[in-house]
């Protein structure tokens, strides 16, 4: 589709365009967003320092930005996606190069006034390269060896570089998240069975090379695999984070020990509370109902995306909306998945509740396309 | 690029449907994970939140202050000193090793100790105090404090350990204290959850072990809160322990004082007894050592020093140590032969010096014999050859019974560690113990206290006070646990003829009182406090036909533990008994000139609660006692360390 082709139908513009905005999507991400400042008062023992405050300000810069981006018409940021992924790519290439050692794993580029982390933004630039690739592809070609081949090329290049800093949570989302919008694109199911298969390979791969020269993942990775299986095995060592946070999460109970009341999260028995584990905090003050409430305002985010996905014809739009909301779920449910027990730690925040910034800013970034996807989309006058 | 509008809309078909499906996919995952948190909040919470709790909550205990334990007349035995200790906490420390050489500029620390400081510091969370050096002295303390800024993570503590202010005195009636051992956990059944606490002390021998749950007291409690890694965030609750019982002994502080000195020297034991209480006044057994050493941590070398020493410093003689009573058990067989009829108080008995039964040889002390002798003379005199025929008349049965109407063969119940039983032979028990029938040899033996007989001096004593009282009184060590005081025990008038006990008492007035009795060099001189007693001189080895033949060997030629034990047991003033004395001198020659001359200073002593008149004692010898006085009176100002080492000076 062209410029003149969205110019058949009506398309707001100028401010008009503020009256357009997927509002309810606005709102649904200012609760989330709230849920974190409130927790992140409460892990501080009932301050705004350090971590409330902080995250408020970067809310508020996060939502700017998505409304920037929407005001911004859809073919254009259609046009950049190009030039957003090899961006993110040369960024990854650098962080390798000059990068700052953090938490022993090179994954930021001090920019000065800020960390810039080219892994996070690879997550809404590969979705949006994507999504751009499929719209130019001619959809009988979708399936086509070579064509399915190219977009694996693009999402294994940042795979790769991410594994290599190492992040397996931000790898284990990029693939998932760039084969969502290849399925979503049309993709011949056979391929899917057939990366699979050769995942699973992947994996015993992985399992084969510890203990060799070329191990593929660092022994901390390995212990933290062990102790998923086995957190049992040494619950003062390496299993202590996942038995930790199971004791927090389960001592909730169904209505939680009431705000500000949680134990095991302000007397440091958790790691990284106000981070990746931010959501057993929530669990263990709010209880059952405080979770499942959370769970229901991100799954009312995915089906307010869904919606807006299925009512644009612009296959960039869509496929963007779906890959962003698909990066989405990917957060939620790998981290809560992680905090419950069911998966690995790997490092993954909460999204738009765990503290951060890069992580908040990106996901405003990618709500911002999908605003403006949503803003422009074709509408029968 | 234009697309066909078929195209387009086959293509948004297609992403509607595959996206529905991957909704679809999405809400059943968060449907599992809503599932997984029901099981985990709502059916498991229970478990989780008693993790939690456990997670949450500490208990830590405070161990409470151990009793006290005084004399009879307050007098401070064994308290509790304040000490001060030097703590380390590693993560203000910074570098430890930095630290630790600053602090041994200041204060003595030795290498094994840093060593083992810097390695429990290693060994555990970083906040955890490490004690680095244990009693220190006031002023290092306080240099410390003055340095405080050049030691960082270096504090001064305060906490209590076991002090005997009397030191040596009471080594073997308090004991000591030490650490728990894994050998003290193993003995008990449900150990005390205060042992597990490092450092804590228990009592390991004496009145210290045997009270030790008296004076050991309750732990307190203190609940925290700490984070995950086990700092204390805040108190939550505590619970203050109650602290161990007083106990108040019986023993006189002073007067145990003066037997030690006087026993310096020897290796001996004496007990000084009230004859109507049973309260024991004294206890002393000598050598003695500081059992301070042993709550501090005993050196090996001085360790080895008490376990070489052949007088046995570590024994404690007078209730664990037995001995052949010898003559002093002369009253025992007459008075069961006495009771039994078959001795009349006047009757004589020819005494030549020995006596020939189925063809064996008994000597009679004095070869040259004694002449016709009865009951007082026997006594007075100590011949064997007036014995050795009651006691064949009597037999060791009704000998046996009579000595246990005494006191003899009992354990007494006395708090002290290891309360002998001793040895009152019956047939029965020859028979069992040795598999040999018991032949009249062995009366004879028995019937001057020596072959099988064995008898501590504490129950000597007991029989002794026995003897003058005619009751049947226990002894009694304990007067009062936390102000609650023990009750005498009397079990009554002895069943025993009063005619009988008053030939014995008199017999026991002319030992000391008569020109001829043995321990006629040690009367107290006075009519308010006349002494009665009786000598005993056991031996330690059969004397062979064939040294018989030489001659006996005079004490003075074998070796010290060849020579015969010197015994004496008397009781004053002897018309109204209030002081039962025993005092053995392990291989001290003769009863008489070894043991009574003791006995009659320390009952003296007793009775004059300090030092004795001169008056008391016979005017030839006030000169010599005098000197004795004035080394005594020298010695108990010198240090305990000392005493001994001054003792043997003069020997």
């Amino acid at each position: 589709m062209s410029y003149l082709e969205y110019n058949v139908k009506y398309v707001p513009s100028g401010l008009r365009k503020v009256l357009y905005l997927n509002w309810s999507l606005v709102l649904l991400l200012t609760a989330v967003a709230s849920v974190g400042f409130l927790m992140l008062f409460s892990v501080a023992g009932g301050k705004m320092d350090p971590w409330a405050m902080a995250q408020m300000k970067r809310f508020a810069l996060g939502m700017f930005l998505m409304f920037v981006i929407a005001m911004v018409p859809i073919w254009f940021w259609r046009n950049m996606a190009g030039l957003g992924y090899l961006i993110s790519l040369v960024l990854l290439v650098l962080v390798e190069v000059i990068g700052s050692v953090g938490m022993g794993a090179q994954r930021w580029i001090d920019l000065g006034f800020m960390r810039l982390q080219p892994s996070e933004l690879m997550k809404i630039t590969l979705v949006m390269m994507l999504a751009a690739y499929y719209d130019w592809l001619d959809v009988k070609k979708v399936s086509r060896p070579l064509w399915v081949l190219l977009p694996v090329i693009l999402i294994m290049l940042p795979t790769f570089l991410v594994l290599r800093q190492p992040d397996l949570g931000t790898s284990i989302l990029l693939v998932t998240g760039g084969g969502v919008i290849m399925f979503l694109a049309g993709v011949s199911l056979w391929y899917f069975a057939a990366v699979i298969a050769s995942g699973v390979g992947l994996v015993t791969s992985v399992f084969m090379s510890r203990g060799t020269d070329w191990q593929l993942l660092k022994d901390y990775q390995f212990r933290r695999i062990d102790t998923f299986l086995d957190p049992s095995s040494d619950p003062l060592g390496a299993g202590y984070h996942i038995t930790q946070s199971k004791i927090a999460l389960g001592s909730g109970g169904w209505t939680g020990r009431g705000f500000m009341q949680g134990t095991q999260s302000r007397l440091n028995f958790l790691p990284e509370k106000h981070t990746d584990f931010i959501f057993t905090t929530l669990a263990e003050e709010f209880g059952f109902l405080g979770g499942v409430s959370l769970l229901t305002l991100y799954v009312l985010i995915l089906a307010f995306c869904a919606i807006s996905a299925f009512q644009n014809k612009d296959r960039f739009s869509s496929l963007l909306i779906l890959g962003v909301a698909v990066t989405f779920f990917l957060f939620f449910a790998v981290n809560m998945s992680m905090v419950m027990g069911l998966a690995p730690v790997v490092g993954v925040p909460l999204p738009m509740v765990s503290y951060g910034g890069s992580a908040m800013l990106v996901l405003l970034v990618g709500f911002g396309l999908v605003q403006s996807a949503h803003v422009h989309r074709a509408r029968q006058k | 690029m234009k697309r066909s509008p078929a195209d387009t809309e086959a293509s948004a078909r297609k992403i509607t449907r595959r996206g529905l499906l991957l909704g679809g996919l999405q809400v059943s995952f968060a449907a599992m994970l809503v599932g997984r948190m029901r099981y985990m909040q709502v059916e498991q919470a229970d478990e989780y939140r008693d993790l939690a709790e456990e997670n949450r909550v500490k208990f830590s205990l405070i161990p409470p202050a151990r009793g006290l334990i005084h004399d009879r007349n307050g007098v401070l035995i064994a308290g509790n000193e304040q000490n001060y200790r030097i703590v380390m906490v590693r993560e203000d420390a910074g570098d430890p090793e930095a630290v630790l050489t600053r602090l041994r500029k200041i204060v003595w620390i030795d290498d094994a100790d840093v060593r083992r400081a810097l390695d429990e510091m290693r060994r555990r969370s970083p906040f955890v105090p490490v004690t680095v050096a244990d009693r220190i002295a006031w002023e290092d303390v306080a240099e410390v404090a003055v340095n405080a800024p050049a030691l960082p993570g270096v504090t001064a503590e305060v906490g209590l350990s076991r002090l005997y202010p009397r030191a040596n005195d009471f080594a073997h009636v308090i004991g000591y204290v030490g650490p728990v051992s894994d050998y003290d956990l193993s003995k008990l059944v449900d150990p005390d959850p205060l042992l597990q606490i490092p450092r804590f002390q228990i009592g390991k021998s004496g009145v210290e072990a045997k009270m030790e749950l008296d004076l050991r007291g309750s732990a307190g409690t203190r609940e925290v809160e700490v984070n995950a890694v086990g700092r204390e965030m805040r108190e939550l609750g505590r619970e203050e322990g109650r602290a161990g019982d007083n106990i108040q002994l019986t023993v006189d502080a002073d007067l145990q004082a003066y037997v030690q000195a006087r026993l310096a020297g020897e290796s001996a034991a004496a007990v000084v007894m009230d004859t109507v209480t049973g309260d024991v006044l004294a206890i002393g057994s000598a050598p003695t050592f500081d059992p301070n050493k042993f709550v501090r941590g005993i050196s090996s070398k001085d360790y080895n020093t008490l376990i070489n020493d052949i007088y046995r410093p570590l024994a404690a003689k007078p209730a664990q140590g037995t001995y052949p009573p010898g003559s002093t058990f002369k009253m025992v067989t007459a008075l069961a032969a006495l009771e039994d009829g078959v001795i009349d108080l006047n009757e004589t008995i020819r005494c030549n010096g020995h006596v020939e039964v189925h063809s064996r040889r008994f000597h009679c002390w004095k070869r040259a014999g004694h002449g016709p002798v009865d009951l007082a003379k026997s006594l007075r005199e100590s011949c064997d050859i007036y014995y050795y025929e009651i006691a064949q008349r009597v037999g060791i049965e009704k000998i046996s019974a009579m000595a246990r109407k005494l006191g003899l063969g009992e354990r007494h119940d006395l708090p002290l560690s290891a309360v002998a039983q001793g040895l009152i032979p019956t047939k029965a028990w020859k028979r069992e113990a040795r598999g040999a029938d018991w032949v009249v040899g062995d009366s004879l033996n028995a019937g001057i206290g020596q072959g099988f007989v064995l008898a501590s001096p504490l129950q000597l004593t007991v029989m002794t006070a026995r003897l003058a009282t005619g009751q049947a009184i226990h002894p009694r060590l304990v007067r009062s646990v936390n102000g609650v005081e023990t009750p005498v025990r009397n079990d009554g008038p002895l069943d025993i003829s009063t005619s009988h006990l008053e030939a014995i008492r008199q017999g026991m007035y002319e030992v000391v009182n008569a020109r001829r009795g043995t321990a006629g060099r040690s009367k107290i001189v006075g009519d308010d406090m006349r002494m009665a007693g009786k000598t005993g001189t056991s031996q330690v080895r059969n004397i062979t036909t064939a040294e018989r033949a030489r001659g006996v060997f005079r004490n003075e030629d074998l070796p010290w533990e060849r020579r015969d034990h010197a015994l004496f047991v008397g009781y004053a003033p002897h018309d109204n008994p209030r002081y039962a004395v025993t005092v053995v001198v392990e291989h001290g020659g003769g009863g008489s000139k070894a043991a009574a001359p003791i006995a009659r200073d320390v009952m003296l002593q007793a009775a004059y609660q300090g030092q004795p008149p001169l008056e008391a004692y016979p005017s030839n010898q006030r000169g010599t006692i005098r000197s004795r006085q004035r080394d005594i009176e020298e010695m108990l100002e010198m240090p305990h360390a000392e005493r001994e080492k001054a003792a043997e000076g003069r020997a």
